[in-house]
């Protein structure tokens, strides 16, 4: 095993860091540690080996765009698009994360300890085993789970105060897949039109608790405290909410 | 700009990548303090590729105080006939206190600049009817943009300017040598031009009297407020959407002298399912709002940065189509595209959040916004009224 690299980003062009990054990668160095990063976008984009990527700073838009198995870790809050169609590894975030978190992803795992902005988890998708994992430790602004099919999806909340509620409307507008599960109180009138509130069931139960012990570990939780309180599921009304829309 | 020659302008990897978003970035000391544009040029300097190098420009505000009685104007000529002609209207219609090329220097990247000449101009009263003073400057704006050839006025407020034009924002900074000017807010963009030209005059920021707006996103609602707004007097000639939103302030804030609060409701109004949920006193105000100024609401994705003498607004469309983050450093209140471009900057801020959409964040002079302890990240919302 190689020793771990470091790399000061300070000015480096977003396509400079990354081909970067994939050569080092490509040496069979198993952590990597970035400084100053400012905004490079698409890091960790097309790398597919289980490298451990350790971020200071606040990374660019795209944010393991595309990445199959490597492991990153934020010191810091991400932008926009973290994860977009990521097919495998893990991004944990120590701060918060902005729009549409998770994008279309197909597999892996995003924690993020704080809140996350519009459209976390837009369409992600699963087939057979793959199936990605997203655990928000905050609360999330509206239509969180938007379009989803497939995946799962967990609000935590852990910042709200006693008796009150989360505050994004439109959740899981479009949804057809998947599962939300949701930690604190919603409104029947904060839920988009294609999905149900559900009470757990033993499989969701055992779900949680391997996903909320991992988030517990990332950042120092009690997985046991956080688990007590009850959650709420939503899952999808229809396989094809839109199946009539465009045709005639 | 001919489409034919974008590939010269295009990445240095030439290999026709474009990214695709406007940069807009807001710096204001809510203190009063002026500061050099240094760190705002950097900052959008951050976000180098969001714009493809179409449209660069500032707002700069407290920037000429020792000129602060006098409208600033800056005019942009594409031909000296067009100047002399719009000098010689400038003469009969004000008191002229001072004419001047604004300072440029040779940048690479900047092509075919046009002259961009500054004026220092006092009401003629005996020639105003009657018109309050702003009425009488916002209809010689519109006279010079509609009537004069080759003639545009980029800036018309007392104590700011706008400096803007064809090429990167760090490049046009360098061209108009920004590097000497001070103000206590900055307000900068990077152009990315969708269904327009990216000429001068479309560069952000736009600008009447003092108002200024920078704007990432699309109006597509452009031709009704477009429309609604002639029948105020104010004339759409920059070619783009973004205009509108400046005459929309001017009319909304300065003539009919509504808060931006309401303002913000006027162009981003709440969905009728929100407003159903409502008091009945609210619910009141909303609809009325939606009757009233239904023409001006701004429809499409956007996020823009507003900003008049003592106040920094930055406002995104009800579902957050476009991005927006703000951050706070003691007195001094950041808005931007990402928020690496303020950490770049000011790496140690008292908060960085995400605001809702719809939802104006204001920074305002004397009124610093205070940071919450341990708040990372807030979502910032009553729904439920």
């Amino acid at each position: 095993m190689k020793e771990a690299v470091t790399i000061d980003a300070k000015g480096i062009f977003y396509r400079e860091l990354n081909a970067k990054l994939r050569k080092v990668v490509s040496n069979g160095t198993q952590k990597i540690e970035l400084r100053n990063v400012y905004g490079q976008r698409y890091i960790g984009t097309d790398l597919d080996k289980p490298v451990e990527i350790e971020i200071f700073g606040t990374p660019g838009n795209d944010l393991g765009a595309f990445m199959d198995g490597p492991r990153i870790i934020v010191h810091g809050n991400a932008q926009d698009g973290c994860g977009n169609t990521m097919n495998n590894g893990e991004i944990i975030i120590h701060g918060h994360a902005g729009d549409i978190l998770g994008l279309s992803a197909r597999g892996g795992k995003i924690f993020v300890r704080e809140d996350v902005g519009y459209r976390a988890g837009i369409h992600m998708k699963e087939y057979q085993d793959k199936k990605p994992m997203v655990v928000i430790g905050g609360t999330a602004q509206d239509f969180l789970g938007e379009y989803m099919a497939g995946g799962i999806l967990i609000l935590l909340g852990l910042k709200l105060k006693e008796g009150e509620s989360h505050k994004a409307n439109f959740i899981g507008t479009g949804m057809h897949g998947g599962a939300i599960y949701i930690r604190g109180d919603v409104e029947e009138f904060q839920l988009g039109k294609e999905v149900s509130a559900a009470e757990l069931d033993e499989n969701d139960h055992s779900v949680l608790k391997k996903l909320v012990g991992e988030f517990a570990y990332h950042f120092g939780y009690d997985a046991g405290e956080i688990l007590k309180h009850k959650f709420t599921k939503l899952f999808p009304l229809y396989l094809r909410p839109y199946g009539r829309l465009y045709a005639y | 700009m001919k489409l034919k020659e974008l590939s010269r302008i295009n990445n240095f990897y030439h290999d026709d990548k474009v990214i695709d978003a406007c940069s807009i970035f807001g710096m204001m000391d809510t203190s009063g303090n002026r500061f050099s544009g240094k760190p705002v040029v950097e900052a959008i300097a951050n976000m180098h590729v969001r714009g493809n190098g179409l449209g660069g420009g500032f707002a700069i505000y407290g920037l000429y105080p020792e000129y602060a009685n006098y409208y600033a104007f800056h005019i942009m000529y594409l031909s000296r006939e067009g100047q002399a002609k719009v000098e010689d209207f400038l003469r009969h219609k004000f008191h002229v206190i001072d004419a001047k090329e604004v300072p440029t220097k040779p940048t690479p990247g900047i092509v075919n600049p046009p002259l961009v000449w500054r004026y220092f101009l006092e009401v003629k009263v005996e020639e105003s009817n009657g018109q309050s003073e702003g009425d009488y400057v916002v209809d010689r704006v519109m006279e010079i943009n509609t009537k004069m050839e080759e003639a545009f006025v980029f800036s018309s407020g007392k104590n700011m300017a706008v400096f803007k034009g064809v090429g990167y924002p760090e490049e046009i900074a360098e061209y108009f040598c920004l590097e000497q000017y001070e103000g206590y807010l900055w307000t900068a963009h990077g152009r990315f031009p969708t269904n327009t030209p990216g000429w001068w005059g479309g560069a952000h920021p736009f600008n009447i009297l003092d108002w200024t707006v920078i704007h990432n996103g699309e109006i597509s609602s452009y031709g009704i407020n477009r429309r609604y707004l002639e029948q105020f007097g104010y004339n759409c000639t920059m070619q783009t959407d973004t205009e509108v939103v400046a005459y929309v302030v001017d009319l909304l804030i300065r003539r009919h002298g509504l808060p931006v609060e309401i303002v913000a409701k006027i162009l981003a109004p709440p969905f009728w399912s929100y407003i159903e949920r409502c008091s009945p006193k609210e619910q009141k105000l909303f609809r009325t709002l939606r009757q009233v100024y239904g023409s001006l609401l701004l429809n499409g994705p956007f996020t823009v940065i507003i900003a008049h003498q003592g106040e920094m607004i930055g406002l995104t469309d009800r579902i957050r189509l476009r991005p927006l983050t703000v951050g706070v450093k003691e007195s001094v209140l950041y808005l931007s595209s990402e928020e690496s471009a303020i950490r770049l900057v000011s790496p140690d801020l008292d908060r960085a959040w995400i605001p809702m959409g719809g939802e104006p964040i204001v920074g305002s002079l004397g009124k610093p916004l205070k940071p919450e302890k341990a708040s990372v990240a807030e979502i910032k919302s009553v729904r439920k009224c």
